[in-house]
């Protein structure tokens, strides 16, 4: 009998979530908290780490062929 | 040192990469933040394009004045081109995976356009190869390049927008400018499109550079 009451509960608890997920996904969901309070930035911190890198290997490489264009 | 040009290329590719990530977009269903992507994917192609058309003006420029130079350029360009396309499908899949639900579909005449295409461009490089005499090969693969170039032209463009497609601005669907109406979004895209060009182009120079190297002391 104790088994049965909790399972009804749960059962309950669970078509609760499922109703408030529901109202919550009227709108088109964005990522509006993970860009006002996450950590966005340090994603974008990264990216450009990386881009800058590439971009810098790019102007090694550039220097380098100037160096070799010259001494032929 | 670095040219001006390389060096905007640069800021405005960065600029992107930030405010891409920063900036508003419009809330919409099923794409939701993955909106994104016209900032990353669709700059990709554009320089695939642009590429391809530096390679077949080079080709064209060879085929009249026969100068070696040229068909460097031109060939340099095809790869180049070839290269970004590899980025732009597979960001494409990866994009089509979340909001169409499958990494590739063959009901898309897009996709179908830019896999024969990519296969057409394939089939120049081999064409090269196969041939060894240096005017040979530069004047065969510049008349095939026109022929490639046309051929990618119809089938990314043009056949896409007279079927139905699940790319925006083809068949029935809007274009981009429902996107464009965001005035916030077209100052991230733009930006990005004349950004990725640049960095093409800067790769594209470095690697005539390096050829033209090549080939003096070949001939020294």
């Amino acid at each position: 009998m104790k088994t049965k009451v909790l399972y009804f509960i749960s059962l309950m608890m669970w078509s609760m979530l499922a109703i408030s997920q529901n109202t919550i996904q009227s709108e088109p969901q964005m990522a509006d908290d993970f860009r006002s309070e996450g950590k966005i930035y340090v994603v974008i911190t990264v990216i450009s780490i990386i881009f800058i890198c590439l971009v810098a290997y790019l102007v090694y490489i550039d220097l380098k062929l100037r160096k070799l264009e010259k001494t032929k | 040192m670095i040219k001006w040009w390389k060096i905007l290329g640069f800021i405005l590719v960065l600029y992107t990469l930030i405010y891409g990530l920063l900036g508003s977009v419009p809330k919409l269903d099923i794409l939701n933040e993955t909106i994104r992507n016209v900032y990353y994917h669709v700059p990709i192609w554009f320089a695939m394009l642009f590429q391809m058309g530096i390679s077949v003006w080079y080709a064209v420029k060879y085929l009249g004045n026969n100068q070696l130079n040229d068909d460097v350029v031109s060939h340099q360009a095809a790869q180049v081109g070839l290269f970004f396309s590899i980025p732009g499908l597979l960001t494409g899949s990866v994009w089509a995976k979340f909001t169409w639900g499958t990494w590739w579909t063959f009901e898309d005449p897009k996709l179908n356009g830019v896999a024969i295409a990519v296969l057409i461009y394939l089939a120049y490089f081999i064409l090269r190869s196969s041939l060894i005499d240096e005017q040979k090969k530069a004047r065969i693969s510049a008349v095939y390049n026109i022929f490639a170039f046309v051929m990618m032209f119809v089938f990314i463009m043009i056949l896409p927008r007279l079927t139905d497609s699940l790319h925006p601005g083809n068949g029935g669907n809007p274009a981009f400018g429902k996107y464009d109406l965001n005035s916030s979004m077209r100052l991230v895209f733009y930006p990005a499109v004349i950004g990725w060009i640049l960095i093409s182009l800067w790769i594209l120079n470095i690697k005539v550079r390096m050829n033209k190297l090549i080939n003096y002391y070949d001939e020294n």
